[in-house]
C-alpha cells in the first residue's frame, strides 16, 4: 500500500509538471499565432467617407474599403422595379431589396464574390445586375446570388449616411 | 600507410575524428550497395535534389535584389530583368526551376506507384515523400505570389478564400493568413518570410526522406527484395555516373526552357501589376496545380449536409492525402505493375485520367468539350414577361456536355482508383509468377524467371 501511495504521488507530481508546462507552451505560442491577425494600424484604417453627389443615376461608382472594393450605385427605378419584383422563393439567399438599402436610390455592396473573392463585374450577367467572371456566378439589379457557384449575396457593409449626400462606411 | 598521399591522410585524420567520410560513402559511395537493375526511372530522385539546390541558390540571390512591399515587388522584379547583372538569367532560372521540380517530383512520385515503392517496408519513405511534395506545392504558390502581378494577387485571393469554407472558423481563419480584409502588405510580408524558410524545411525532410531510404535501400523494377551480393552493386561509381548522365540530359532540356521559351509556362497577366479592384477574366493557377483546382471546382453541388464549396475543398485536400494512406490500401502479394497485369492497366488509366483533370482545370467550367457553344433555351417573349413575373419556371436549355462535367467524371475516376480500384485488386487480381531474384532473369536461372524475361521482351 505504501508503495502505491508513493507511485500516485509521482503520478501527481508528472501529470501537474506536465500542466504547467503545457499551459506555458500554449502561452508561449499564442502571441506567435496571434501576430498574423489584423494589427491595431490595419483595423484603425477600417472607415472610409464617400461623397455621393457626383454619382448620376445608372452610375456606379467603386471604392476601396479595408482594402476591397465597395459598389456604390445610383440605381436606375427599372432597376429597383426589377429587384423588387422579383419573388423570394426564387432566391438562392433569400433577402428582400428593401433589406439591403438604406435609402434609394443607393446600393451599396463590398465587390467581393462570395464565391473565392473575385470582383465582379457590373452590368453584366443574366440577371442585369453584376457578373464573376471567376467561375460564374450571376448576381441581381440588388447584388443578389441566382446562378453559379457562389452561395450567398454580395455582402452590404455597415454603413449611415452623415448627410444627404455622404455617407461613411465601416 | 606512410606513402598515402597528403590528401588521404587528411582525409583519416577528419573521418577518424568525426566519420563524415564514412558517413558519406554509406549514403552515396562505394558503401552503398544498389540494386543493380535499376533503370531510367530510378533517376528522378536526384533530379529533385538537384532542383532543389537551384531553387535555393537562384532564390538567395534573387532575395538580395527583390522588395517585399505592395508598392515596390513588381518594379523589384522588373529591376531584376532588365537592370541587375544577370538578373534576368537567375529569375527565369528560378521560375522555371519551380516547374521543373513539379516535373520531376510527379514523375518520381508516379515511378513509385508504378513499381509498389510505397509498400512495405517504405510506407514512412513515401509518407515523408508526401509531406515533402506538401511544402513544395506551400512554397511555389507562395513565390508566385511574390512577382505582385495579377494573376500572382487573385490566385492568392482565389486560394486563401477557399479556407472560408471552413464552418464556424472559416472568415477568422482567412483574416489570420492575410493579416488584414484582403490579401494586402501583410500578406505579402508574410509569404516572403515563408517562401524563404520552407524550403530550408525541405532540405530538413529530404535528409529523412535519405534516411529512411537507406534503411532498406531503393526498391527496383521487378518489385523484389534483394538478396545478398549477386543483387546489388555499389552505388559509386555505377549510380553517381548514371546519376550525373540524367543530370546532364536534364540541364539540355532545362535550358532549353530558360532560354528559347523562358515564359511558356507561366500566364502573361502576372506582367500586369497587381490591381485588387480588377479581376483578369480568366484566373488560372500554375500548371502544376491544375488537375487540384479542376477537382475543387468540379463539386458544383452539396453533398448531404456539406456546402458545395467546402465539399470541393476537402476533396482538393483529400486528392493528395488519399496517397498517405495508400500503402494500407494496396495489399496485393506483389509490389511491381511488372506482375501485375490489371493493375498496370488501371495505372496508366489515372496517369491520362489525371492529365485530362489538368486539362479540365485549364478551361473555363461551363465550356462545352465537343461543341463551340452550348445551346442556350429558347425562350419567347410571353415566356420571357411570365419568368420575371415569377409566374413561370426558368427553361432549362438543352444539356450539354462541359468542362466541368468532364472533371465531375475525371474526379469521381481518381478517388475510385484509390479508395476502390486499389483495394479490390489487392485481393483478386492474379498477379504473374514473380522471379526468385534479381540476378536470376537476367542470368537466366529459373523457369519461373525465363518466363518473365520473355514477357518483357514480348
Ligand atoms: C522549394 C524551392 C522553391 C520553389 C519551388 C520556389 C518557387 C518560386 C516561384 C514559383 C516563384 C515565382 C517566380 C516568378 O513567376 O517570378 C518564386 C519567386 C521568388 N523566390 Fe522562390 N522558390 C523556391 C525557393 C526559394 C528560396 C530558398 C528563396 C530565398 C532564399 C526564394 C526566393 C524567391 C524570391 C525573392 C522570389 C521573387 C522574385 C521572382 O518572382 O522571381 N525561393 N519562387
Ligand atoms: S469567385 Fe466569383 S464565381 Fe468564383
Amino acid at each position: 500500500m505504501a508503495d502505491d501511495d508513493g507511485g500516485s504521488r509521482r503520478d501527481f507530481l508528472y501529470i501537474a509538471t506536465g500542466a504547467v508546462a503545457g499551459v506555458g507552451t500554449l502561452a508561449a505560442v499564442w502571441p506567435l499565432i496571434d501576430q498574423m491577425n489584423p494589427s491595431k494600424d490595419v483595423l484603425a484604417l477600417a472607415t472610409t467617407e464617400v461623397d455621393l453627389s457626383s454619382i448620376e443615376e445608372g452610375q456606379s461608382v467603386t471604392v476601396m474599403w479595408r482594402g476591397k472594393p465597395v459598389f456604390i450605385r445610383a440605381r436606375t427605378p427599372q432597376e429597383i422595379d426589377e429587384a423588387r419584383a422579383t419573388p423570394l422563393d426564387q432566391l438562392k439567399d433569400p433577402q428582400s431589396d428593401q433589406d439591403r438599402v438604406v435609402k434609394d436610390p443607393w446600393l451599396v455592396m463590398v465587390g467581393v464574390c462570395t464565391h473565392l473573392g473575385c470582383v465582379p463585374v457590373g452590368d453584366d450577367g443574366d440577371y442585369d445586375g453584376w457578373y464573376c467572371p471567376c467561375h460564374g456566378s450571376h448576381y441581381d439589379t440588388s447584388g443578389r446570388i441566382r446562378k453559379g457557384p457562389a452561395p450567398e449575396n454580395l455582402p452590404i457593409p455597415e454603413y449611415v449616411f452623415l448627410d444627404d449626400t455622404t455617407i461613411r462606411i465601416g | 600507410m606512410s606513402n598515402a598521399s597528403l590528401g588521404t591522410r587528411v582525409v583519416r585524420w577528419i573521418d577518424y575524428r568525426m566519420p563524415i567520410f564514412t558517413l558519406l560513402d554509406h549514403a552515396v559511395g562505394s558503401g552503398y550497395p544498389t540494386p543493380k537493375n535499376l533503370s531510367y526511372w530510378w533517376n528522378f530522385g536526384s533530379l529533385a535534389g538537384l532542383v532543389l539546390v537551384i531553387q535555393i541558390a537562384t532564390g538567395i540571390v534573387l532575395a538580395m535584389h527583390y522588395t517585399p512591399h505592395v508598392d515596390m515587388a513588381f518594379a523589384s522584379v522588373e529591376r531584376i530583368m532588365r537592370d541587375v547583372n544577370f538578373g534576368w538569367l537567375i529569375r527565369y532560372v528560378h521560375a522555371n526551376g519551380a516547374s521543373a521540380f513539379f516535373v520531376v517530383v510527379y514523375i518520381h512520385i508516379f515511378r513509385g506507384l508504378y513499381y509498389g515503392s510505397y509498400r512495405e517496408p517504405r510506407e514512412l519513405l513515401w509518407i515523408i515523400g508526401v509531406i515533402i511534395l506538401l511544402c513544395m506545392m506551400a512554397t511555389a504558390f507562395m513565390g508566385y505570389v511574390l512577382p505582385w502581378g495579377q494573376m500572382s494577387f487573385w490566385g492568392a485571393t482565389v486560394i486563401t478564400n477557399l479556407f472560408s469554407a471552413v464552418p464556424l472558423v472559416g472568415d477568422a481563419i482567412v483574416s489570420w493568413l492575410w493579416g488584414g480584409f484582403s490579401v494586402d502588405n501583410p500578406t505579402l510580408q508574410r509569404f516572403y518570410s515563408l517562401h524563404y524558410l520552407l524550403p530550408f524545411v525541405i532540405v530538413g525532410l529530404v535528409v529523412l526522406h535519405i534516411w529512411a531510404l537507406h534503411r532498406f535501400g531503393s526498391n527496383n523494377p521487378l518489385g523484389i527484395d534483394t538478396k545478398g551480393d549477386k543483387d546489388t552493386i555499389p552505388f559509386h561509381p555505377y549510380y553517381t555516373v548514371k546519376d550525373l548522365f540524367g543530370m546532364g540530359v536534364f540541364f539540355i532540356i532545362f535550358f532549353a526552357f530558360v532560354f528559347y521559351a523562358p515564359n511558356y509556362l507561366g500566364h502573361p497577366d502576372n506582367y500586369i501589376p497587381a490591381d485588387p479592384l480588377v479581376t483578369p477574366a480568366h484566373i488560372v493557377p500554375e500548371w502544376y496545380f491544375l488537375p487540384f483546382y479542376a477537382i475543387l471546382r468540379s463539386i458544383t453541388f452539396d453533398v448531404l449536409f456539406i456546402p458545395a464549396k467546402l465539399m470541393g475543398v476537402i476533396l482538393m485536400f483529400a486528392s493528395i492525402l488519399v496517397l498517405l494512406i495508400l500503402p494500407w490500401l494496396d495489399r496485393s502479394p506483389v509490389r511491381s505493375a511488372k506482375f501485375r497485369p490489371i493493375y498496370k492497366q488501371v495505372f496508366w488509366l489515372l496517369l491520362v485520367v489525371t492529365v485530362i483533370l489538368g486539362i479540365v482545370g485549364a478551361k473555363t467550367p461551363s465550356d462545352p468539350v465537343f461543341a463551340d457553344k452550348c445551346p442556350v433555351a429558347e425562350v419567347t417573349e410571353e415566356e420571357a414577361a411570365a419568368i420575371a413575373r415569377g409566374e413561370m419556371e426558368e427553361k432549362k436549355p438543352p444539356f450539354c456536355f462541359q468542362y466541368v462535367h468532364l472533371g465531375q467524371i475525371g474526379t469521381a475516376y481518381y478517388f475510385l482508383h484509390f479508395l476502390v480500384l486499389i483495394p479490390l485488386l489487392g485481393r483478386f487480381e492474379k498477379t504473374r509468377p514473380l522471379p526468385p531474384s534479381i540476378s536470376e532473369p537476367v542470368l537466366g536461372g529459373g523457369t519461373a524467371a525465363g518466363a518473365a524475361v520473355t514477357r518483357e521482351k514480348a
